[in-house]
């Protein structure tokens, strides 16, 4: 139970974070990518506003045996730079780029404007859901 | 500085930033695990096999809307430009949804949480999908769709 409210608070934060920095918004997000056209900085200021406590975070982490509230760390230990992550990191740009929208904020907004949010997210699922099936 | 930018929005950036990161570090420190998000709706919604507890990945999930609901509610309501039409959606959600399972992660997970732990894996796939994002919306300009 406790370790569901944590992931619900930090989920929550998350959220809240994405929404008020403006990445909610895909048009902003397209805006940081269009650089022949209006570029917009914001997404690299919210990009260095979240690496801060996150780096900080990692250093605590190695002093750590465990973390607060679970019983073991479970990262990822994979080092393989191969065909899947940088094929995949392509595909997922393309995506990006097209809609303006990455998973977490396209599932924030499905509590601020659900319609197009949700024909999103379907398709978001559609296509995990292919990945799975074809590899 | 930023002048030349007049849309850009740099404290709501760098704060709301800042919540991400912290919201990232709780997960890392309370949880011992990386707050990416596509990595959590796939478990959340059972496409994924492995990966955290189901009950804390949908708790998660279910926080991101319930977060920005808050803020909306706080703030009077933020703005949210979708595409005009339905097919950018669908065809990006394919892609993001196809390429972050294919490449292990997405904004969050090689973006705020590789980065920062200065891993050669998230560094080269934020690279690359920065890159990528950069080269479609340029395309998708010079071919008058923007």
């Amino acid at each position: 139970m406790k370790q569901v409210l944590v992931a619900l608070f930090a989920g929550t934060l998350f959220g809240a974070g994405l929404a008020y920095s403006g990445m909610a918004d895909p048009a902003r997000v397209q805006g940081f990518l269009d650089l022949l056209g209006h570029w917009d900085p914001t997404l690299a200021f919210v990009m260095g506003g979240a690496i801060i406590p996150m780096a900080i975070a990692w250093i605590i982490q190695r002093r750590l045996e465990k973390p607060f509230a679970d019983a073991h760390f479970s990262l990822p230990g994979t080092t393989l730079i191969d065909r899947k992550l940088t094929a995949g990191a392509v595909l997922f740009g393309v995506g990006w780029g097209v809609s303006g929208l990455c998973p977490g904020p396209g599932l924030a907004d499905l509590a601020i404007n659900p319609l197009p949010a949700l024909a999103f997210v379907v398709a978001l699922l559609a296509g995990m859901i292919v990945h799975r099936v074809t590899s | 500085m930023l002048a030349a930018f007049p849309h850009a929005m740099p404290l709501e950036g760098l704060i709301g930033g800042l919540m991400i990161g912290v919201a990232a570090a709780v997960m890392l420190l309370g949880l011992g695990r990386i707050a990416g998000v596509s990595g959590l709706a796939a478990r959340a919604t059972g496409i994924a096999d492995s990966g955290a507890p189901r009950s804390i990945a949908i708790a998660f999930v279910i926080g991101l809307p319930l977060g920005a609901f808050i803020i909306s509610w706080i703030t009077g309501g933020i703005e949210t430009r979708f595409p005009p039409s339905v097919l950018p959606l669908v065809i990006g959600g394919l892609l993001v949804g196809y390429g972050t399972r294919l490449g292990s992660g997405c904004t969050s997970g090689h973006g705020v949480c590789g980065m920062s732990r200065l891993s050669p894996r998230s560094l080269i796939a934020t690279a690359i999908f920065i890159a990528s994002g950069f080269v479609t919306v340029a395309l998708m300009r010079a071919g008058g769709l923007l």
